[in-house]
């Protein structure tokens, strides 16, 4: 075995910190790296693109005329809200492969190289944006399918599936900071649901408000964020407009952002 | 090899005091002080949960010491963290390599981690798996490699960067005798190319083998730091190995042999009985005074000292390798 004689450290060029720039590129080799595994593992592909169709089938077929008389009167919308729920249940589990990485040990290495702190966290959770972007496709695809027409076009079709992308990358911030807090990943993930599940299905994503007992429309029309998110989304499909509730959403999700990045970093530390 | 090394004495590779690491209650590492020259193998030493891997976590930046203070080549490891990073290479039982990924997947992974362009971490990742003598599988995942495969590979990826410092947390627990004795050839080139080495290890054949100083590790304290010639030679110059024909007879003859050699006797299996034993001519009297007592054996031999007598003798008690070879 030949061995390149290794330079004395007294000679090195170091440097004590990493830059704005090594960060950025080292989150984008890791962004790949979870990129090539999901590539391998074609079988999670089921998640996003089986689920959005089956639910977008069940949703459509099961209340569609019971909801607003018919299936064309449904479509806009049940499409916004099968499109947030893929998303949103998407990013409950985005902690799951960061978890992988710490619980294998994966992250004893990255902690050990000259990299930024937030790169594996940042790498795992970007590389998710592929499943959002290919779940809003198969979403609006479907509903293409069965009928569905958006009045304000491809272009409001690719911004909403863009705004949700963005809304559910947050997110996964705190899904992250969860995964990191809570002893094994099953844990992790049945808190996911349990927060999940009521949050998706207590707002107006497949239901309007008006129908609902008073409490019950207070707490889904003024509470939950969710719903926020929804109705921003079917004005831009129906009327091509940006309106309050776009603004609340995007200001809102990004308050969590700044709040849940150091948080999630700071768990991260602790696990690693 | 012995011209690299005189000349990068000056600088300590490895400088560490005092280093304390609590769980709870558990003093983990409790007052270890290492100094590493540059270009040697240092052998740690110790049984499981002697402080080994939470030693070399301290010291490869990974937790930080409650107490004690560590420079690796001069470097504050809580100050300059990062710089030391640049300068280390870190192997750890983990498995820090992705089993979905090929091995030059993986190599060229860390390669851009650390910051070479694609073409040269290509080239990189393409020259350690040429020297690793895995070239034949670097286009195959992962989950067909045996573990000595994975062992090399995860060493190679420490290499990437070509840290003058590398870490290694027992290297070749659970390899097969043949591997172990390929990855012992990996770590010697490695330092004849002037790398210092830290290795951890349940062998104590191995550090024999490796390392210009062993260090002895056991509850979190240094129990000794010394060549393995010197260390051999602190227990004297050889040993008493016999066996009991009734185990039940063993604490008794124990007794006996402590009372006539003066020395710790280690019970290493139920039956079997070592003592240090400096003069050959008191065998007689250990062999009269069990004869006395009663107590038959079914074998009697005298040894070189290896490093377990060194061990039993500075601990007091077998070494988890030991009973795990048996």
């Amino acid at each position: 075995m030949t061995n390149p004689t290794i330079l004395p450290a007294a000679q090195r060029n170091l440097k004590n910190r990493v830059g704005v720039g090594r960060a950025i590129r080292n989150s984008g080799t890791l962004t790949y790296r979870s990129l090539l595994k999901m590539s391998k593992n074609p079988e999670i592909f089921v998640d996003f693109v089986v689920l959005p169709v089956m639910f977008t089938l069940l949703f459509t077929f099961l209340f569609g005329g019971a909801i607003a008389g018919n299936i064309p009167n449904y479509l806009p919308i049940v499409i916004p809200g099968v499109l947030l729920m893929s998303s949103f249940t998407n990013c409950t589990t985005a902690g799951s492969k960061l978890r992988e990485d710490v619980d294998k040990g994966t992250t004893s290495r990255f902690k050990s190289m000259p990299i930024a702190r937030i790169a594996p966290l940042a790498g795992s959770l970007t590389a998710d944006l592929v499943r959002y972007v290919m779940g809003g496709i198969t979403v609006f695809t479907t509903g293409y399918l069965l009928g569905y027409r958006p009045e304000a076009g491809i272009s409001a079709v690719i911004f909403s599936i863009l705004f949700v992308m963005f809304v559910a990358w947050c997110l996964s911030w705190v899904f992250a900071f969860i995964s990191l807090c809570t002893k094994t990943i099953s844990t992790a993930s049945a808190i996911g649901v349990v927060v999940m599940f009521p949050l998706v299905f207590l707002s107006n994503a497949f239901v309007p408000a008006e129908t609902m007992p008073d409490w019950l429309q207070f707490f889904v029309l003024h509470i939950n964020p969710l719903s926020r998110v929804v109705t921003a989304v079917r004005q831009l499909l129906t009327y091509g407009t940006i309106g309050a509730d776009f603004w609340f959403a995007l200001f809102g999700t990004l308050a969590l952002l700044i709040v849940f990045i150091p948080l999630t970093l700071i768990a991260y530390k602790r696990k690693a | 090899m012995t011209n690299t090394r005189m000349k990068n004495k000056a600088i300590l590779a490895v400088e560490a005091h005092g280093l304390v690491k609590t769980f709870g209650d558990n003093r983990a590492v409790d007052g270890v002080s290492l100094s590493i020259p540059t270009g040697s193998i240092c052998g740690v030493l110790g049984p499981n949960g002697a402080g080994k891997t939470t030693t070399i976590n301290m010291l490869a930046t990974l937790s930080k010491p409650d107490a004690g203070n560590i420079k690796i080549f001069g470097y504050d490891v809580l100050r300059e963290t990062q710089i030391v990073r640049q300068l280390i290479g870190l192997t750890g039982q983990f498995a820090s390599i992705d089993e979905d990924l090929t091995a030059l997947e993986n190599l060229m992974i860390f390669g851009r981690l650390y910051g070479f362009s694609r073409q040269d971490s290509k080239r990189k990742a393409n020259e350690l798996l040429a020297e690793f003598e895995l070239s034949h599988v670097a286009s195959r995942p992962l989950s067909k490699f045996s573990g000595g495969m994975r062992r090399r590979l995860d060493l190679a990826v420490s290499l990437i960067s070509q840290p003058p410092l590398i870490f290694l947390d027992e290297p070749t627990t659970g390899l097969d005798p043949r591997t172990r004795t390929q990855m012992w050839q990996t770590i010697r080139s490695l330092v004849k190319g002037g790398s210092t080495v830290l290795l951890t290890t349940q062998y104590l054949d191995e550090a024999d083998q490796l390392a210009d100083n062993i260090v002895v590790i056991d509850k979190g304290r240094v129990v000794a730091n010394d060549t393995p010639e010197g260390l051999k030679r602190s227990v004297g110059s050889s040993s008493l190995r016999m066996t009991v024909k009734d185990a039940d007879n063993a604490a008794n003859a124990a007794q006996i042999i402590e009372g006539i050699l003066a020395a710790k006797v280690h019970l290493a299996e139920a039956s079997e009985l070592i003592a240090p034993m400096d003069n050959t001519d008191k065998l007689t009297d250990v062999l009269t005074a069990l004869k006395d007592a009663g107590i038959a054996l079914s074998g009697v031999n005298i040894l070189q000292p290896t490093l377990d007598e060194v061990f039993f003798a500075l601990t007091g008690e077998g070494s988890q390798a030991k009973k795990e070879e048996n």
